[in-house]
C-alpha cells in the first residue's frame, strides 16, 4: 500500500468515527468556548478589553484545546485498543503519523472556525484585516503544535500518567509556536498592520514545522515500538 | 575512568577550594561592580548546562536508533545534571539581574530559552519517573526534540530587546577576569565528568540489581 | 521507512528552502548595545549602594556550593544504597545455592 494511501486511509476511519459521534469535535469546541470566556473575566476592565490581549488570549484557547483533543483522540485508540492494530498492519509506520496529524489538523481547523471570530467579536480584535497572513499564522502555528502533540500523544498512549504528561511534555517543546503565533497576530492588530514583522513570524513557524515534522517522522518507527 | 576517579576527584574538589581566592582577587568590573563576580559561577554552569543538555540529547539519539542501554544510562545522567546546574544557573541569574538591572528577571532570549530547556530536561525526568515501563524509550524522544528545539527558542525571544551581556565577554575578557574565569569553567567541566560517570554508573549497579532480581524470581 | 522517505537531494532542498524562507527572522536580531559587549574591569567596587551587592554574591555563591554539593551527596548515598541492596541480594542467593 502506497505511503499516501495508507495516511488517507487513516484520516478517513478517523473522520468517520468522529462524524458518528461528534464527540471530540462538539467537546473540544465547547471547551475553547468555556477557556475564551474564562480568560474574558481576566483581561476584561470595566467592559473594554486590555488591548494586546486577543493575541494572546486566542493562542492559548487553541493550545489547551488542541491538547484536549489529542489526548482524547488517542484516548479512543487506546480504550479499543485500536492503535495496536494500527501498528501490527503492513504499512508505513509514517503513514499512520501522517494519517492521525491531519486528523488531528482538520479537527482544531474546526475548532478555530468559530473561536478567531468569537475572539474577535469579544475582544474588538480587528483581526481580518489581513486574513491571508491571518490564515497563514494559524495553518503554520497549528501545524507546529499538532506535529509534535501527535507525536507525543501517540507514544504516551503506554505510558502512565499520560493524561498530565502530555501537556508537561508539549507545551515546553511549543513555546516558540505559541510565542510566533502570539507576536504575529500582534503584528497584524496594530493600527498601522506590520506586515514584515507577520512574514518574519509565519517564516519562523514553516522552518519550525519542517524541522519538526521531519522530526517526528524520523522518530515515529523507534518510539512505538515496544 | 575508575582509576582515574579518585585523583580526578581530588583535583577538582581542590579546584572548587582553590576558586573563591581567585575570584576574590580578580578585579572588579567598572559598571556593575562586586555583583558582577556572580559571573564566575554563573557562567561556567551555564556553559555545563548546554554541554549536559546535549550529551543527552545525543546519547538519546544513540539510545532511541541503536538500542544502546549504556547510552541510556549515560543520557538520564545527563538529564539530572542539566537540571542541577540548571537552577544554579537559574537562581544566580536574578541575583546578579537584581543589582545589574533593578529586577530579578527578563525575558531575554538567553535567559528564556535556558529557562525553556531546564523546563524540558525536568519533564524529561518527570517522564521517566511517573510513566511507567518504557519510558525511557519516551524520554528519549523528548531529549531529541528538546535539543532540536533550542536554536527556535532562541530565535523567536531574540526578536526581542535584550539586556543579557552578550557572549563576546567572553572572548574578550581581560586578563585579570579571564585566567580565574576559565579556571573556574574547567572546575565545572571536571566536576561535570565526574558527576556523570558517578550517575551513569549508579545506574548501571540499578540494572544490576534489576537483573538479579528477575533471575531470582525465574 | 524506506519507500516513502525522499532522496538525499530532495531533504537538502527542503532544508535548503526552509532556511532561505527563515531569512527574515535572522534579519530581525536586535541591534547590539556597547555595554553588553564586554566587562571593563576597575580596581574598585562602587562605594555607595542601594542594593547591598555583597548579600546577593554570597546568597548566590552559598546556593551553587549547597546545590553542588547536594547533588554530589544524593549520588554517593544512592549509590551506598543500591551497592548495600547488591550485596545483600548476592548474600542470600550464595546462602541459597548452598542450602539447595
Amino acid at each position: 500500500m502506497s505511503f499516501v494511501r495508507a495516511a488517507w486511509l487513516v484520516v478517513r476511519k478517523d473522520v468517520l468515527i468522529e462524524a458518528r459521534s461528534r464527540e471530540i469535535l462538539y467537546t473540544t469546541l465547547f471547551f475553547a468556548v468555556a477557556c475564551v470566556l474564562v480568560f474574558a473575566f481576566g483581561f476584561v476592565n470595566e467592559g473594554r478589553p486590555i488591548t494586546d490581549a486577543a493575541p494572546g488570549i486566542l493562542w492559548i484557547a487553541i493550545a489547551f484545546s488542541g491538547t484536549l483533543a489529542l489526548g482524547r483522540a488517542f484516548e479512543r485508540e487506546r480504550q479499543h485498543e485500536t492503535l495496536r492494530a494500527l501498528m501490527i498492519a503492513p504499512v508505513d509506520r509514517p503513514a499512520l503519523y501522517v494519517g492521525k496529524l491531519a486528523g488531528i489538523l482538520l479537527l482544531l481547523a474546526m475548532v478555530e472556525v468559530v473561536i478567531v471570530p468569537l475572539v474577535a467579536l469579544l475582544f474588538h480584535a480587528p483581526l481580518f484585516t489581513r486574513p491571508l497572513l491571518l490564515v497563514a499564522l494559524l495553518a503554520g502555528g497549528t501545524t507546529g503544535f499538532a506535529a509534535v502533540g501527535t507525536l507525543f500523544a501517540a507514544m504516551l498512549v503506554r505510558a502512565r500518567s499520560r493524561d498530565v504528561l502530555l501537556p508537561v511534555l508539549l507545551y515546553p517543546i511549543t513555546i516558540p509556536v505559541i510565542i510566533a503565533g502570539v507576536r504575529g497576530t500582534a503584528a497584524l492588530l496594530q493600527a498601522d498592520v506590520d506586515v514584515p514583522m507577520a512574514r518574519a513570524w509565519i517564516s519562523m513557524l514553516v522552518l519550525f514545522d519542517v524541522v519538526f515534522i521531519v522530526l517526528a517522522l524520523w522518530t515515529f518507527e523507534p518510539l512505538m515500538t515496544e | 575512568m575508575r582509576k582515574l576517579f579518585l585523583p580526578l576527584t581530588v583535583v577538582a574538589a581542590g579546584m572548587f577550594m582553590m576558586a573563591p581566592f581567585l575570584i576574590d582577587g580578580a578585579p572588579y568590573e567598572s559598571t556593575m561592580g562586586l555583583v558582577q563576580k556572580i559571573f564566575y559561577f554563573h557562567v561556567p554552569s551555564a556553559m555545563t548546562m548546554f554541554v549536559s543538555a546535549f550529551v543527552c540529547g545525543i546519547s538519546s539519539a544513540v539510545f532511541l536508533f541503536k538500542g544502546r542501554a549504556a547510552a541510556d544510562r549515560l543520557a538520564v545522567a545527563a538529564a539530572e545534571l542539566t537540571s542541577v546546574f540548571g537552577i544554579i544557573v537559574l537562581v544566580t541569574g536574578p541575583l546578579w539581574a537584581r543589582k545589574a538591572w533593578g529586577v530579578w528577571w527578563v525575558w531575554d532570549e538567553r535567559i528564556t530559552s535556558t529557562f525553556v530547556l531546564w523546563l524540558i530536561f525536568n519533564a524529561y525526568l518527570l517522564l521517566r519517573k511517573y510513566g511507567g515501563a518504557g519510558s525511557e524509550r519516551l524520554a528519549a524522544g523528548l531529549a531529541i526534540f528538546g535539543m532540536a528545539n533550542v536554536p527556535f527558542v532562541y530565535w523567536s525571544v531574540n526578536v526581542w530587546r535584550t539586556l543579557h551581556p552578550k557572549t563576546t565577554v567572553v572572548p574578550t575578557l581581560q586578563p585579570g577576569m579571564r585566567g580565574p574565569f576559565w579556571f573556574c569553567v574547567t572546575a565545572f567541566l571536571l566536576l561535570y565528568v565526574l558527576a556523570i560517570t558517578a550517575r551513569a554508573h549508579l545506574e548501571a549497579e540499578r540494572a544490576r540489581l534489576e537483573e538479579i532480581y528477575l533471575s531470582i524470581e525465574e | 521507512m524506506t519507500n516513502w522517505w525522499p532522496g538525499r537531494a530532495a531533504r537538502a532542498l527542503v532544508i535548503a528552502a526552509a532556511l532561505a524562507f527563515s531569512t527574515p527572522v535572522f534579519a530581525l536580531q536586535p541591534p547590539t548595545a556597547a555595554a553588553q559587549d564586554g566587562f571593563v574591569p576597575v580596581s574598585r567596587a562602587a562605594q555607595q549602594e542601594t542594593i547591598p551587592a555583597a548579600r546577593l554574591v554570597v546568597i548566590a555563591y552559598g546556593f551553587a556550593w549547597v546545590m553542588l554539593l547536594g547533588y554530589l551527596w544524593s549520588i554517593w548515598s544512592r549509590l551506598g544504597k543500591v551497592e548495600r541492596e547488591l550485596l545483600a541480594v548476592s548474600r542470600r542467593i550464595d546462602a541459597g545455592e548452598r542450602r539447595g
